[in-house]
């Protein structure tokens, strides 16, 4: 076996990874108040009290519409972006790209700030839906990162082929490019919503008066008492995005496979 | 971004279809990213009023933003910070890219990847807030330590300092700087290190004169997708760091938030980034001549 030493060294930074994580489930299952060893007993109460609290499920309710709504706007501006740089030349090219992707790099908060002043500038009440132009805006770089690998990867013969044997643009597009970026949209449609579902700051300048889940979890954080129950709603959380990514890295991978490219990893 | 060859059948509609394709996504980061920029840009030179912002040009805030001793603290701390996190997240990060990369067979590398970002897309705000419990006062590590008899009062210099900042920011940035380092890897041709061992160099040699010149440009962009966001962040100081631990973008949201005061905090995000900007400009001006034909 090559490269023990690195080997050892991999696993470490694996489990240092995910050591705070592993500590989600001991402690929502933990019968004490107190976030410290030694363990008490075995308890579900956390999780029970999970299904008795009105301001939580709210916060879902929003949470849920926001990131459904936001994966949608956001790959579909996506595969325009994907689609333009991966198959036209323009003026301003790298600019306007640039431009687009700067989200990835730019700290939130000068974002958040910004949209914030100019939403309240122009009158707009904060609601959900300031929210889910916040976070379009944050998750556009990444549907464009995922579904420019689809894109990249499509053999521009098959699309003139369609050409010559009289399909439009259009219906080009809808029977032979769609399905085979399908997997990467899909993929994009999970990676966006795990994302949106996950983002506190964009939610918390911009949600006004309604909260979203990261927004109620922070401010849960302030009550010593609360927090086993965040503990147990961390580890459905957390459950729930790896079982997202997972079938996110499984479609992006198969819709690698399909239009034939080499699989480089990651989804940045 | 990729490199299309222009096609010579369409001609002139080229430009203007990929101008209309690029439409969409490009007016919506014009009109919501790109035009608030610039009105915070505009704000940070209006002066504040009690209940409104009044019209008048000064360079008042960024007087203040620059030498009001503890915005120019906080300024700089988290400059220290950003920068000590980059370090330590690009060290750690190189091994772990390189044996990815060099070790791995490539039937697994993918695995290895998605259990490596993983972690980075679950509930930041959670395990944030587990590195408050695992350092604090009555923490995991504090309540561990005490149980085994290691130590017997708890440590008090690992919570609510800037090292619990720089630790939980570490741990939060890691996978952002394996990526780049991972994809430069895989980009070199394994034929130039044969090479070098044909020539007669060590191992170690090898690696610092081929691998690790051709690895720059994905390390230079591990530090730079590291450092710009790490010193904006707002999580991880307001609940690990303390009072001694806040940094600039906790000052931006009281600005903003508490005192109201949006040009004052407009003129500190504004000198933020514009310190930031200028640090990686320093940064990739230092490492030019590794950049130079890569692409």
């Amino acid at each position: 076996m090559q490269g023990g030493w690195f080997r050892g060294y991999a696993f470490l930074y694996l489990a240092f990874l995910y050591a705070p994580i592993v500590l989600l489930p001991i402690f929502a299952f933990n019968d004490a108040t107190v976030i410290a060893f030694p363990l008490s007993g075995f308890t579900t109460k956390w999780f029970a009290k999970l299904w008795v609290e009105p301001a939580l499920h709210d916060a879902l309710k929003n949470s849920l519409i926001i990131a459904l709504c936001t994966s949608v706007f956001a790959t579909a501006l996506g595969v325009f972006a994907a689609r333009a740089s991966t198959r036209y030349v323009f003026p301003a090219k790298a600019g306007i790209m640039g431009m687009i992707m700067l989200p990835l790099v730019l700290p939130e908060i000068i974002l958040a700030v910004a949209l914030l002043v100019v939403l309240l500038g122009l009158g707009v009440p904060l609601s959900i839906f300031t929210v889910i132009a916040g976070h379009v805006l944050v998750c556009t770089p990444f549907a464009i990162a995922i579904l420019s690998a689809s894109f990249q990867s499509l053999d521009k013969s098959l699309e003139e082929a369609a050409y010559d044997l009289g399909e439009t643009p259009l219906s080009t597009f809808r029977l032979i490019i769609l399905p085979l970026v399908m997997p990467g949209i899909i993929s994009s449609l999970l990676i966006t919503f795990t994302i949106s579902l996950d983002e506190f700051i964009m939610a918390f300048f911009l949600a006004g008066t309604e909260t979203t889940l990261p927004v109620y979890i922070f401010s849960q954080f302030r009550f010593p008492q609360a927090v086993p129950v965040i503990m147990a709603l961390g580890t459905i959380l957390v459950l729930l995005s790896i079982a997202l990514l997972t079938f996110a890295e499984y479609f992006r991978r198969r819709g690698i496979a399909r239009t034939g490219g080499k699989d480089t990893g990651g989804f940045l | 971004m990729s490199q299309t060859t222009p096609s010579g059948r369409l001609g002139r509609s080229e430009a203007t279809n990929g101008l209309l394709m690029i439409a969409p996504p490009g007016g919506y980061a014009l009109l919501l990213l790109a035009a608030p920029l610039l009105t915070i840009f505009i704000y940070s030179f209006l002066t504040d009023g009690y209940l409104e912002i009044i019209h008048d040009f000064t360079f008042g805030n960024y007087i203040e933003a620059w030498t009001n001793p503890l915005y120019r603290l906080v300024m700089l701390r988290s400059l220290g910070v950003s920068f000590l996190v980059t370090l330590i997240t690009v060290l750690l990060a190189f091994p772990v890219a390189y044996f990815v990369s060099f070790h791995v067979p490539a039937s697994k590398k993918s695995l290895w990847l998605f259990m490596i970002t993983i972690p980075f897309w679950t509930s930041y705000l959670i395990r944030v807030f587990l590195w408050k419990v695992i350092l604090g006062y009555n923490g995991v590590v504090n309540s561990g330590l005490l149980g085994i008899g290691i130590i017997d009062e708890p440590l008090q210099w690992i919570n609510y300092n800037v090292g619990a900042v720089v630790i939980t920011l570490a741990h939060a940035y890691a996978p952002f700087a394996i990526l780049p380092i991972f994809v430069a890897l895989e980009k070199i041709d394994r034929s130039f290190l044969e090479a070098g061992r044909d020539l007669g160099e060590s191992p170690f040699m090898t690696f610092i004169r081929v691998t690790l010149p051709l690895a720059m440009p994905g390390v230079i962009s591990a530090v730079l997708i590291v450092f710009i966001p790490t010193i904006g962040d707002y999580v991880t100081p307001h609940l690990v760091g303390g009072p001694e631990g806040r940094m600039v973008a906790n000052l931006i949201q009281l600005q903003y938030l508490k005192l109201d005061n949006y040009p004052l905090g407009s003129a500190i995000a504004v000198s933020a980034m514009a310190i930031v900007s200028a640090a990686s400009l320093l940064f990739l001006f230092v490492n030019r001549r590794y950049l130079k034909g890569a692409k």
